[in-house]
């Protein structure tokens, strides 16, 4: 065997072992070629986010004009027309969902990282957040279609908030504790010493010095939930219309996507496209922020 | 009271002072809340299960568990059973991630064994982690345009040549599993590499160093001494790939064809639990309703089912890995 032969003594460094292995060697061989592998799959696995997003330009960006964040949606044989009443329903409706969420996901998160987090109730509820961050979200609209839904006998931009929030409350929670928990131990103890209470030290220390990780954590939550479109399907359900009232059915760009892909019209698919770059747009913004804020604060 | 036991514990004039009530107070109501916020992680989850459970009960009580076997959805004869939407579940979710996972844990170690230098393979990541910001309706309509047109003609290559075998036993007419597993596959390939580059993370640096020292060639240390010291983040990582593969909607609605039956090809049209949701729910009526929300208990359990293993994998692992390095 040549490792054996490389083992002998040698004197000068002309004599010494060649360490290098050569390609003919079966293990070397298999070496090169599983690393080439490695390179390809990962160049595959990397193709299909720019293939959506050479769709999204090409096709999308071809419709894109300022009219299409003015009109309304076209019916069956229209032209033209675009989804202004589609954008400001999936804002309103994050907005609710990042109203109702972000002050009970910090509130959690605070326990959890700070007032007492190794009781079973914070390991309870950590682990359950957990879970709930792959919680399929087409079962937040039915959750949400049995407690609101059903009692106020109408779809509206209030279930669709709510359903987004019960969706973004497990993001919220987990990056919160993870940036409350990056605070240092010190500069805690400096402000209990001080006489402050908890609540003092967690207002003034605590939730100052994490503000960009919970930021980063919330835009993330955001992120996630503008693009969601299963939940909305029967809580916010559709609407031609400009939004007049939280309390009736709403359009939402996932949702015009979604019912405008199955549609015959060569003028649907286009918006559909068009909305399809908007939104993810509006996505990527969010999570690029996010992304920003994580950076500076390292 | 304990506020008031330090009152006069600082010198006057201080700058520091015991809290006063009123901050003892605050304190108390403040702790309360974070306590409420808490609870109401446990509460949320209960309810969840209390409400869809509640409303699937009529469902229960009337088709009871031939609910699971039956492979009707009949609206007009009140007559449901979702065997073939369990089957297209699990069937799609296994295939995505066979696919998903594989990739995955490529990506996952492409990166994090130097293979790149460290700057790249950061841009590298980003770009794989954005790919889970895409919106699933995006996926889904890109599906349509872009997968099922490419995939088409290798499929219906298949099934002339090879049809014999089951898996390629019909053609592809548009909608169907295959176009919906690749499609979930790539949805899941970021959750499966971020956790499996998590887990490989956690494997002490100098594991490898020894590897090396014993004369194993790069692949040898990754594959006998790197994946197997990582083996539980990795395999929380394929459970929880599988969660979000199992609750997937949108995209699985718009590709998948929802078609109820049950057939090994995978080129034939399917349906799935979330996706039977998305298309029934919003038209059904009052008895419908019911055996949908019998439906999403099913998806509810399995999914709480397989993401709780998951979650329980990955802290175990997390805790015993990070103790010892």
């Amino acid at each position: 065997m040549s490792e054996q032969a490389a083992i002998e003594p040698f004197s000068d460094p002309e004599s010494a072992p060649d360490l290098r292995r050569s390609w003919s060697e079966r293990r070397a061989l298999r070496s090169v070629i599983l690393t080439a592998g490695a390179w390809v799959m990962a160049v595959i696995a990397s193709v299909p986010l720019f293939s959506v997003l050479y769709m999204l330009i090409v096709q999308g960006g071809s419709r894109l004009s300022l009219d299409l964040l003015t009109e309304l949606p076209p019916a069956g044989f229209e032209l033209g027309g675009g989804f202004g009443n589609a954008i400001a329903g999936t804002l309103v409706m994050v907005a609710i969902a990042a109203v109702i969420s972000i002050p009970i996901g910090i509130l959690a998160a605070t326990y959890l990282a700070e007032l007492n987090p190794d009781s079973r109730l914070a390991a309870t509820s950590r682990f359950l957040a957990k879970v709930l961050t792959g919680f399929p979200s087409i079962l937040a609209g039915v959750f949400v279609y049995a407690i609101i839904v059903l009692a106020m006998g109408t779809y509206s931009a209030l279930a669709g908030g709510v359903s987004l929030a019960v969706l973004m409350l497990p993001t919220v929670v987990l990056t919160a504790e993870e940036a409350m928990k990056t605070v240092p131990r010190r500069m805690k103890d400096a402000a209990l010493g001080m006489g402050c209470t908890r609540t003092q030290m967690i207002w003034k220390i605590v939730l100052p010095t994490a503000l960009p990780g919970i930021l980063t954590g919330v835009i993330l939550g955001v992120a996630r939930v503008a693009g969601e479109s299963a939940p909305l399907l029967f809580t916010a359900l559709f609407s031609n219309y400009w939004l007049t009232s939280l309390r009736e059915p709403t359009a939402s760009l996932s949702i015009l996507i979604y019912n405008f892909s199955s549609m015959p019209f060569d003028n649907q698919i286009e918006l559909a496209w068009a909305a399809s770059l908007v939104l993810v747009l509006i996505v990527l913004v969010f999570n690029i922020c996010s992304r920003v804020l994580g950076r500076s604060r390292i | 009271m304990a506020a008031n036991a330090f009152e006069n514990a600082a010198p006057p004039g201080a700058i520091t002072h015991p809290p006063s009530l009123n901050e003892y107070l605050t304190d108390r109501g403040f702790r309360f809340l974070a306590v409420c916020g808490a609870s109401l992680i446990i509460l949320l989850v209960a309810y969840i299960l209390w409400k869809i459970g509640g409303q699937a009960l009529p469902a229960i009580y009337n088709y009871h568990l031939g609910f699971l076997t039956s492979t009707n959805w009949n609206v007009s004869e009140q007559k449901f059973g979702i065997l073939p939407e369990t089957w297209g579940t699990l069937y799609s979710s296994l295939l995505a991630l066979l696919i998903g996972g594989f990739f995955g844990l490529t990506v996952a170690i492409f990166l994090t064994q130097d293979f790149l230098p460290p700057k790249i393979a950061l841009v590298f990541r980003t770009i794989i982690d954005m790919l889970a910001a895409i919106p699933s309706v995006v996926f889904g309509l890109w599906g349509i345009f872009v997968v099922i047109p490419a995939i088409r003609p290798i499929a219906n290559w298949l099934n002339d040549t090879v049809g014999w075998i089951p898996f390629f036993s019909t053609s592809l007419s548009g909608p169907g599993l295959m176009p919906a597993a690749l499609v979930l596959a790539i949805m899941i390939l970021p959750t499966v590499a971020a956790i499996s580059q998590d887990a490989l993370h956690l494997v002490p640096y100098r594991t490898k160093e020894a590897a090396y020292g014993m004369g194993t060639t790069r692949w040898e240390a990754i594959l006998k001494v790197m994946v197997p010291t990582a083996a539980g983040g990795i395999a929380s990582a394929m459970v929880l790939g599988f969660g979000r593969a199992l609750g997937e909607t949108m995209a699985l609605a718009m590709l998948i064809g929802n078609s109820n039956q049950i057939s090994l090809s995978l080129f034939a049209p399917a349906q799935t639990l979330a996706s039977l949701l998305a298309s029934h729910f919003p038209e059904a009526g009052q008895i419908e309703v019911q055996a949908l929300m019998y439906a999403a208990l099913v998806l509810l359990a399995i999914t709480l089912v397989v993401n709780m293993m998951g979650t329980a994998i990955l802290s175990i692992t997390q805790r015993r890995l990070s103790g010892r390095s």
